[in-house]
């Protein structure tokens, strides 16, 4: 249909919002409470337009356009009530910019900026409100929330978990757990994808930077690092390279710079869980018995089963995630071969997610008396890094990780994207099952960004019916259908961010389409050209087997790369 | 009625005669009409074979002592051996006369007494008994009759001067009839509506009608009924719902909860029809908590409406099915917004969202509903019985019909009233309602609760309807009006209302969360005496009230629902007319009519204090200096404004100035 | 102190929602707070499992609304209204009135538990303002002086009860 935008006139489909139509138009319009693929709720009302011949002001999020709409949205009465808003939001927050996490990527500051708030036209009406520092992944400071409902939203919709909620109303409403507990009270899982929406700094990943630098600092500790495998092709945006860059050698020279002693790879740990895993699946289906095998890398997905579905707790893989294998290796096998003190050393890890911190934290994550990992980085706390430290990424010359742990397979790779631990999980399975490396090479179903696919293989007359979910609603789905038994699977792989680790609760703000798709692709580009291609195939991992483990599922792999779960209560 | 039978009779064919006969004639076999004709004319009521007695026991009665009139009257007539009836009816609406109790004897008129405390009933009763005509000049008025006698020198209620400008359609049952009985109803006609529509109209004839009389929402939108129902019907899907706003949250408003309590099926009937009309199976009742009486008489009638098969499937053997449910509301002002409503049915919080898509197309968990308010349902069996044109011959140009206004505040009759629409405003308030009382000056009144505004002395001659008020920049609502004299200050009046709408605001948007906020600050700051102020508040003072216009304006063009967009009227109304007072406040530091309290200076006239001490004792902020026997006086630095020496000084030496 | 009814567990109450959905949540937190006079941490466990829904909202459901009471209320709950025609007569005097007699705020009960306050929205009684309600009964056209004589009343009723 024909309408009017800013005196020009377009063709726009039927049926779209007023915000869509701008949009495609190129015209931007600001929005604080609006989240993509969720219902508009209208509360926000920066997005208010002008239409000719309307009374008020209406907002564009949730208004569909008309044959013959005439649409305003940068009109003098347009701009002035968007200040108002703003201002009238600023009254009541605190004026904490210098010292707050979300610094130059605030939402509100932005806005501030943009329309050009100069004045404190309203008096302030702020009411101090505790500090939630009671989880180990993120921190809560209701005082500087806007209510704009998106955490919630996405907790609720997303994630069908609901920790948080707006509880009174009015000036009185607060976004907050049930009875307004600390989040560790709660059922949170700690996948901090409110953290990714929250336009100010009221919800906030965990600060562990200082904890890192004083390691650093503390001429007593050897410091180690490794990186998961989503974030070298993530890294780069954030550092002038183009979206979906690998920039995995850069990035290992700016953390040796940083101090970091030794610089390993979480994707040859993940070379050494598809060992695990896939022999676990192969022995399983011999068996007959704890099918379907659940992958267990994700620590969000993890506690959300514990809280949610305890009766599938058995279904679990029982190998800890890459991370907290890495960490058990480092203290148990490399330290002995480097004959280092495990007490001496200070494990620290990247990840782009939240719940690895909390993951890091568990008490099952202890080996030999020390914790696997001693403190966990987000992507978005590295880059920090990285600029604290006036490092110029695009100017570094690559370089290699540090043997032996920094070899691996690209399958591995691919444990940053949904569907990549099926995929590499099921090209060694197959080998273990049939030993011909020429059974399955990619699996290209698995390669988009649905929330579930599911794919039956058949390897040798045996079949496999598998199920890749990404975002916990799509698999409460799942499991409820297994449960009522409609489905049943022999593998499930579940990441609980939707598209996978690329889009995690600790990536970089602003989750749109095209930087995952371009994430994605790099890996796969990674994977096409690689010449290792298969978790097996990794030489450094034959290695460890041979001179460590002995074999996947050994004794000594149950005692420090298995863990146990265990029934949580929590609302 | 015509040939004596009641014309509900004309429908009852087949297998509604027979749920008919199983409640009115049980145990009596193969009735004929003749015998369900005269079993109704005697539940009409409208000549009695023995004493009669009523008693107003709604909300506003009990309040007054009903249940002690009720109880002195038991004592007086349990020792006469005659048989006689006590009824508990609802509100007539005449709450200044609370409580009311009328006595109805075979052959005479109908006779209303009010304010009948329990040491007035004896006298009472005992000489109309014994015919004593000097109880006669304690009565309020006749009801008038067809055969039966009149009383001597008693006015009839269509005189009385409270009564004589109203056209009561919604309200004309209520306090008189029995609300907890459903043959009453039905033996004045009730459902009679109900069974022509199911058996001779089809569900588009039905919103036609309702259009064409131009009734409009009667809960404050005033939005064309007919054309409501029509996006409903017009909205194909599998299930509808209609749903009853029963919530009445402005303050103020009493009027559904007089026809909820005093004439259930009036509403019942109404919704039924208009659930028809839609083609809806299942309609709610979303009613306050805080009308427990009204909830209770609700219940029964539905109960009762479910025995005689008026609801429940197959109504009247047309093959429409409806079921009722009431929801009670859990105090929320917000949830009488519709999409507010619907959130709170659904067990969610009462918080609006955006519209469209409208509830008529999809409301109630997707599905289309309409929403309406208790009174444009009170309206509809009128409609269908007398025509279309009979209802918009009533009113004005643009608004038809009559509307049901709550009277109450500083005015000598307070109460409700139903007045056909285009009737001056003065005429509601002084010929109706008598005037201001104790002989005070009036000042305004308020008319549309927290979102309305008021009208002065220069604007009483407006006619009511729907446009005419918002030109004068106030709001029909849904019709509390609450009067105010000189004793009253306009500027707490608004910061009355400021601090109803932040109490009651979602806070789901920003401009009303915070902007009303904002609002009640400065107006607080304004009505904040020097002792109490900090800072730089004097400034602010300053700015505020320039600010007041700008906020107004943001939080009306961008707020998300009705409450937001009217909360800044009733101080953009006060503004407007009161502008002195609020100048008072700021530039002054004084409240002219002596209501903000910290403005208010306490003063000991010298002439009249003979320095007994005992004020300064009393006062807790030794305030107060003076030598015993010597004339004292108040230091307003130090005075908290507490009154207590107001109220201790023997020789009313202290006043407000 | 008036103390919930121990011997009814909510889940007994429950089953008179046989079918409950979310629809039913607020009738069902009414009909429980009726019986149990106010909604306690365990009660609202117990409920969001009944009806498996987060008790996070069933938390935010309970606070949005003014009915619903998280702490033992008095035996005697007085609530006066504080609509328009109710101010407009008056009814902040009759609150001070109350506050002062009963040592107590509003949204407080006595710490002998006989009597707690809350100013609510209109009662509808607004002809005869002001006005106030306790425990249902309601008392019109208040005054100082009859606050006094109505509260009074109530303690010697519990005094010759006791």
């Amino acid at each position: 249909m024909k309408i009017e935008i800013n005196n020009q006139s377009l063709n726009m489909p039927a049926g779209i919002s007023i915000l869509d139509a701008c949009k495609s138009a190129n015209i931007n319009i600001p929005t604080l409470c609006y989240l993509e693929d969720l219902f508009p709720s209208g509360s926000c009302r920066m997005c208010v337009v002008e239409i000719a011949g309307v009374k008020n002001l209406v907002t564009s999020c949730s208004t569909q356009i008309t044959e013959g709409m005439k649409i305003s949205t940068h009109s003098n009465r347009v701009i002035a009530a968007r200040k108002s808003i703003l201002e009238l939001l600023l009254s009541n927050h605190p004026d904490d910019c210098l010292y707050c996490d979300k610094n130059n990527a605030c939402e509100l500051q932005n806005l501030s900026a943009e329309l050009g708030v100069r004045n404190r036209n309203f008096s302030k009406r702020l009411i101090e409100k505790e500090i939630d520092k009671s989880s180990p992944s993120l921190i809560r400071d209701p005082s500087k929330c806007i209510l704009c409902g998106r955490c919630v939203r996405v907790c609720e919709e997303r994630q069908t978990v609901s920790a948080i909620s707006f509880i009174k109303r009015g000036s009185q409403t607060k976004v907050t757990t049930a009875f307004d507990g600390g989040l560790n009270t709660s059922n949170c899982i700690n996948c901090g994808q409110c953290a990714m929406v929250c336009p100010t700094g009221a919800i906030v990943e965990k600060n562990n930077i200082k904890d890192v630098l004083a390691a650093l600092s503390d001429k007593n500790k050897v410091v180690v690092v490794q990186h998961a495998p989503a974030i070298s092709v993530t890294l780069g945006e954030l550092f002038g390279f183009k979206q979906g860059s690998d920039v995995n050698g850069q990035m290992t020279a700016a953390l040796r710079k940083m101090g970091f002693q030794f610089v390993f790879e979480t994707s040859f740990s993940a070379d050494v869980t598809i060992m695990e895993e896939a022999s676990e699946l192969v022995d399983r289906i011999k068996k007959g018995e704890r099918l379907p095998l659940m992958t267990s890398c994700s620590p969000g997905w993890i506690k959300f089963v514990e809280h949610f579905y305890p009766e599938f707790l058995n279904n679990l893989s029982s190998c800890k995630s890459p991370q907290q294998m890495m960490g058990a290796l480092i203290k148990n096998y490399w330290a002995f071969k480097k004959n280092i003190n495990p007490r001496d050393i200070y494990s620290v890890s990247i990840m782009p997610c939240t719940a690895k911190k909390f993951e890091a934290g568990r008490a099952e994550m202890v080996t030999g008396g020390f914790a696997d990992i001693d403190a966990v980085l987000t992507t978005r706390e590295l880059a920090k890094m990285i600029n604290m430290f006036n490092i110029n990424l695009s100017k570094l010359k690559p370089e290699d990780a540090d043997d032996p742990l920094g070899e691996h397979s690209s399958a591995a790779k691919l444990f940053g994207v949904t569907g990549g631990v099926a995929e590499a999980a099921l090209r060694t399975a197959a080998f273990l099952i049939t030993n011909d490396d020429s059974k399955v090479q990619e699996i290209r179903e698995y390669r988009d960004l649905e929330g579930i696919k599911e794919l039956t293989l058949n390897i040798d007359g045996i079949t496999l019916k598998t199920v890749v979910v990404s975002g916990l609603s799509n698999a409460r789905m799942v499991l409820d259908d297994i449960k009522r038994g409609i489905k049943q699977y022999h593998f499930i792989e579940v990441m609980t961010c939707p598209g996978g680790c690329i889009a995690g609760g600790g990536q970089p703000f602003g989750l749109d389409k095209d930087r995952i798709v371009a994430r994605m692709k790099a890996l796969y580009h990674i994977d096409k050209n690689e010449k290792i291609r298969k978790s097996h195939h990794n030489k450094d991992v034959v290695k460890l087997y041979e001179e460590f483990l002995m074999h996947p599922l050994s004794h000594k792999s149950h005692e420090l790369l298995h863990t146990k779960y265990k029934p949580r209560t929590g609302y | 009625m015509n040939n004596g039978l009641p014309s509900i009779d004309k429908y009852l064919i087949g297998s509604s005669l027979e749920y008919f006969n199983s409640c009115l004639l049980p145990g009596v076999l193969n009735p004929t009409s003749k015998d369900i004709a005269e079993k109704l004319e005697t539940l009409k009521n409208d000549s009695v074979d023995k004493p009669y007695f009523f008693i107003g026991a709604g909300t506003c009665g009990l309040g007054a002592g009903a249940i002690h009139t009720e109880k002195a009257l038991l004592n007086v007539l349990k020792n006469h051996k005659f048989d006689y009836e006590i009824i508990k009816v609802g509100c007539i609406g005449l709450c200044f006369a609370e409580p009311i109790m009328d006595v109805f004897l075979p052959g005479k008129n109908r006779l209303s007494f009010g304010n009948v405390t329990p040491d007035k009933v004896e006298p009472i009763v005992l000489a109309l008994l014994q015919d004593d005509q000097t109880i006669l000049s304690q009565a309020l008025f006749q009801y008038p009759s067809l055969n039966l006698k009149a009383w001597q020198e008693v006015p009839f209620i269509n005189d009385y001067p409270f009564f004589k400008k109203q056209k009561r359609i919604v309200l004309n049952q209520c306090g008189i009839i029995n609300p907890l009985s459903i043959g009453q109803y039905i033996a004045q006609n009730g459902y009679s509506a109900l069974a022509k529509t199911l058996k001779e109209m089809t569900p588009i004839e039905v919103c036609n009608i309702i259009e064409n009389s131009g009734l409009k929402g009667r809960g404050g939108g005033g939005f064309s009924t007919g054309k409501k129902w029509k996006f409903a019907l017009n909205t194909p899907s599998d299930q509808k719902y209609f749903i009853c706003n029963a919530d009445e949250g402005d303050p103020g408003a009493f009027m559904d909860r007089a026809v909820v309590e005093g004439d259930p099926h009036k509403l019942l009937e109404g919704l039924i029809i208009a659930a028809y009309a839609i083609q809806a199976t299942k309609a709610y009742i979303y009613i306050r908590a805080e009308y427990p009486l009204a909830i209770a008489h609700l219940e029964k009638a539905i109960n009762d409406l479910y025995k005689w098969k008026i609801l429940g499937s197959n109504i009247f053997d047309s093959g429409f099915d409806l079921d009722i449910i009431i929801k009670k509301g859990a105090g929320a002002f917000v949830c009488g917004e519709e999409t507010a409503l619907i959130h709170s049915i659904e067990g969610k919080r009462g918080m609006p969202r955006p519209r469209p898509p409208f509830p008529a197309v999809s409301g109630l968990h997707g599905k289309p509903s309409v929403i309406n308010n208790v009174e444009t349902l009170a309206n509809i069996s009128s409609i269908i019985l007398k025509g279309s044109d009979w209802f918009n011959s009533m009113g004005n140009n643009n608004s038809k019909g009559t509307k049901v206004f709550a009277l109450s505040g500083k005015i000598k009759n307070t109460g409700l009233v139903e007045v056909p629409m285009g009737i001056t405003m003065r005429e509601i308030i002084f010929d109706i309602g008598g005037g201001p009382k104790n002989n005070k000056l009036f000042k305004a009144v308020q008319i549309g609760g927290p979102s309305g505004g008021c009208v002065t002395d220069e604007n009483l001659n407006i006619e009511i309807d729907y446009d005419s008020l918002k030109t004068i920049g106030a709001m029909m609502g849904s019709g509390g009006l609450v009067v105010m004299d000189e004793d009253n200050c306009m500027v707490d009046v608004a910061k009355f209302f400021m601090d109803f709408i932040q109490r009651e605001s979602c806070g789901k948007c920003i401009p009303c969360r915070e902007g009303t906020k904002q609002m009640q600050n400065i107006l607080e700051k304004i009505t904040r005496g020097r002792i109490s102020e900090k800072g730089n508040d004097a400034l602010d003072r300053f700015k505020g009230i320039l600010q007041l216009e700008e906020l107004s304006n943001t939080i009306k063009e961008t707020s998300l629902c009705g409450l937001g967009q009217s909360a800044p009227n009733p101080i953009l109304s006060t503004l407007k007319y009161f502008r002195n007072e609020y100048e008072a406040h700021i530039f002054d530091r004084r409240c002219p009519s002596g209501v903000c309290i910290e403005l208010v200076n306490f003063e000991i006239l010298e002439e009249k204090c003979i320095g007994c001490t005992l004020c300064a004792k009393k006062c807790p902020s030794a305030a107060i200096k003076g030598s015993p026997k010597a004339p004292h006086y108040i230091n307003n630095e130090k005075c908290i404004k507490c009154g207590q020496c107001l109220k201790v000084c023997k020789f009313g030496a202290i006043i407000k100035n | 102190m008036s103390k919930p009814n121990t011997n009814t567990t909510i889940a007994s109450l429950l089953l008179k929602f046989p079918k409950a959905n979310r629809g039913d949540l607020i009738p069902i937190l009414q009909y429980v707070q009726d019986s149990e006079k106010f909604l306690s941490k365990s009660t609202m466990i117990e409920i969001g499992e009944f009806l498996k829904l987060p008790l996070s909202k069933v938390y935010g459901v309970a606070t949005f609304y003014n009915q619903f009471k998280f702490h033992p209320p008095g035996k005697y709950q007085i609530q006066i209204c504080r609509g328009t025609a109710c101010h407009v007569e008056g009814s902040s005097t009759i609150l001070a009135a109350l506050i002062s007699d009963l040592k107590i705020n509003a949204g407080e009960t006595t710490p002998d538990g006989l009597f707690s306050l809350e100013v609510v929205a209109c009662i509808g009684a607004c002809g005869l303002a002001p006005v106030m309600s306790v425990n249902g009964e309601f008392f019109a056209k208040l005054t100082t002086e009859k606050i006094k004589h109505i509260i009074q009343n109530f303690r010697d009723k519990e005094a010759s009860n006791e």
